[in-house]
């Protein structure tokens, strides 16, 4: 979890980025069932991206819409961030996925789940949370990414020490 | 060795809502122990549900999910008595699996 150390940071990071990008444009490419396969790996790109703009950006390579449709149910402050309650339902069609993002933690993204066809668009799990923020879940439906955001006020730290 | 997955499948008409409760230490990676030595990161990072050979659910998960994770969905298209099937792995290839009967 260091950031990088090496004589010329600017130069790694550029690298990396480049790297991001080419991987990015493969996972575009137009035959779909490549698409699938892509998609059906762990996304331990996105998990490792500190900010919540990159991790969503690792994730779908796109941005999302608040909507009024997608509905975050998550407690207005917690006691414990170690375990934090959040659910989400959505009336939206089609829904394809459904990510949580917890944004000053660590790295951003939280849990990424994939509906597929027949299973509900709601999901209920916990989560850790290292400070008072914002949490944000995405849910992906008929190829666009949707959001709702809700603050949740921290006590005590998840992340211990 | 008693499993790490609980998992609860009910059907209710077409609808079967499952709840599964993993024992996992979930483990960030940020943490130090008493001696200050950092705890190395232990996270389950994909939990699969199947039913019926068709994948119902399938989580990705990072160090921010709670230790004993939670996690609560529901699916169409099962019914009672059918199996479902629940597995992990976590970033150190260490899994678990489970049959659980829906009711």
């Amino acid at each position: 979890m260091t950031i990088t150390t090496g004589p010329h940071p600017t130069r790694r990071l550029i690298l990396q980025g480049v790297a991001g990008v080419a991987l990015l444009g493969l996972g575009n490419l137009p035959f779909a069932p490549a698409r699938a396969a892509a998609n059906d790996k762990y996304p331990e790109e996105a998990f490792k991206q500190k900010s919540e703009a990159d991790a969503i950006k690792a994730l779908y390579g796109k941005t999302a819409e608040p909507s009024d449709k997608v509905k975050l149910d998550a407690p207005e402050i917690a006691e414990n961030g170690g375990v934090v309650p959040i659910s989400v339902t959505t009336t939206l069609d089609k829904v394809t996925s459904i990510s949580f993002f917890v944004a000053e933690n660590p790295s951003a993204l939280a849990a990424s789940y994939k509906i597929p066809d027949g299973t509900i668009p709601a999901v209920a799990n916990r989560l850790k949370m290292a400070k008072t923020t914002n949490v944000t879940a995405i849910v992906e439906a008929d190829g666009k990414l949707y959001s709702a955001t809700k603050e949740v006020k921290v006590t005590v730290g998840g992340c211990g020490g | 060795m008693a499993s790490s997955i609980r998992v609860r499948a009910t059907a209710n008409g077409d609808i079967t809502e499952v709840q599964a409760l993993i024992q996992h230490p979930m483990d960030t990676g940020l943490v130090k122990d008493a001696k200050g030595e950092v705890i190395p990161a232990h996270f389950i990072q994909r939990l699969k549900f199947e039913c019926n050979g068709k994948d119902v659910f399938v989580a990705d998960w990072g160090t921010a999910v709670s230790k004993d994770p939670y996690v609560k969905f529901s699916f169409k298209g099962a019914k009672k008595g059918d199996d479902l099937k629940v597995s992990w792995t976590d970033n150190k290839g260490g899994s678990d699996t489970t049959t659980a009967k829906i009711s």
